[in-house]
C-alpha cells in the first residue's frame, strides 16, 4: 500500500515530505511504547502513535521507518519535523483515535509488521 | 576494508531529547560503507537501546565503534549505578525505570534481551556504585 492511500483512508494530513508519498509500505504497527516497537516488529513498517517526542523519530529511523502517523490529533514538534525531514521520513497526522486507524488500516490489507 | 575504523561518542545524561545521536551517526556511517541493511538494523537496534539506557539509567556515558572488515563492535560504558542482579535484568520485562520514563515510550524491560538478541556477541560487566560497560559485536557476514 502506498503512503498516500493510507493518508486517505486515515482522512490524514501529510505533516513533511509530501514528495515520498509514493512509497509503498508492507506493514504497520501501532503503539505507544517504543521499547515494544524495538523489540517485536520484525518487517520494516509504519509506525502509528500517540506518543510525540523525539525518540519516536530515533525509533523510526532504526526501525528503517519510512513513515510516521499521529493518531488522536497529536501533532509532532518543529525538532521532530526537522528531524523525519532530515531523515526522508513522511509524517502524517490523523484526528482518529488509535484502534479506529490500526481497523481502518487492517480492512485495507495492511498487517502487522511482528510476523504473527 | 583495509583499516579499522573507530568512533567515538560522549551521550550526554540530562538531555533525553538527543539521546539515540551516535547511534543515528553509526547507522549514516555504516550506510555509506555498504555494509548491509541487515547488518545495519542490527547494530541500530542494539546500540540504539544501549544508548536509552545509558541516558534513563545511568546519567550518560560513553560508547566506542570499531568498525573492521569482520565485524562492529560496541562499547558502552557509563559511571551509573550499576546492575544489581544482571540475571534479573535480562528477563523480558524486567524494568526499574518510573513512570515518567514510560509516559516517553520505554520502560518495557525489553532492552537488554533485545541486545542479546541483535548482536553476536554480548557481555556486561557491572558494579553497584561504579558503572556498567556493555561489550557488542555484530559480524558483518
Ligand atoms: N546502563 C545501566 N545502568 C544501570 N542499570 C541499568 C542499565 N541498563 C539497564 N539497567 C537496569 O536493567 C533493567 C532492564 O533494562 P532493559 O533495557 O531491559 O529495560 P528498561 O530500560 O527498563 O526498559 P526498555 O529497555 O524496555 O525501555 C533496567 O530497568 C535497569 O534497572
Ligand atoms: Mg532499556
Amino acid at each position: 500500500m502506498k503512503i498516500s492511500e493510507i493518508c486517505d483512508i486515515l482522512e490524514g494530513e501529510i505533516i513533511c515530505r509530501a514528495d515520498l508519498t509514493d512509497t509503498q509500505v508492507n506493514a504497520a504497527c501501532g503503539s505507544d511504547m517504543m521499547s515494544d516497537v524495538l523489540a517485536f516488529v520484525k518487517e520494516q513498517a509504519t509506525l502509528l502513535t500517540g506518543l510525540v517526542n523525539p525518540q519516536v523519530v530515533r525509533t523510526a529511523e532504526m526501525m528503517d521507518m519510512h513513515c510516521i502517523i499521529f493518531v488522536r490529533g497529536k501533532r509532532p514538534t518543529l525538532q521532530m519535523i526537522e528531524m523525519a525531514e532530515d531523515r526522508d521520513m513522511v509524517m502524517i497526522c490523523t484526528e482518529l483515535e488509535m484502534f479506529t486507524a490500526c481497523g481502518k488500516l487492517y480492512s485495507a490489507g495492511l498487517r502487522g509488521g511482528s510476523g504473527k | 576494508m583495509e583499516e579499522s575504523i573507530k568512533l567515538h561518542y560522549i551521550v550526554p545524561g540530562d538531555d533525553f531529547t538527543r539521546a539515540g545521536a551516535a547511534s543515528g551517526d553509526v547507522k549514516r556511517t555504516l550506510k555509506e560503507l555498504g555494509v548491509s541493511p541487515a547488518v545495519i538494523r542490527n547494530v541500530s537496534i542494539a546500540m540504539y537501546e544501549g544508548e536509552i539506557n545509558m541516558v534513563i539509567h545511568a546519567n550518560g556515558g560513553e560508547i566506542d565503534v570499531e568498525i573492521t572488515g569482520e565485524d562492529i563492535i560496541m562499547t558502552l560504558r557509563d559511571e551509573g549505578p550499576g546492575i544489581e542482579n544482571v540475571e534479573l535484568a535480562m528477563k523480558e520485562g524486567y524494568s526499574t525505570a518510573p513512570d515518567n520514563i514510560r509516559t516517553l515510550g520505554f520502560g518495557a524491560g525489553m532492552g537488554l534481551p533485545n541486545i542479546k538478541k541483535y548482536t553476536d556477541e554480548f557481555s556486561i560487566d557491572t558494579e553497584l556504585g561504579v558503572g556498567t560497560t556493555l561489550n557488542l559485536r555484530v559480524h558483518i557476514q
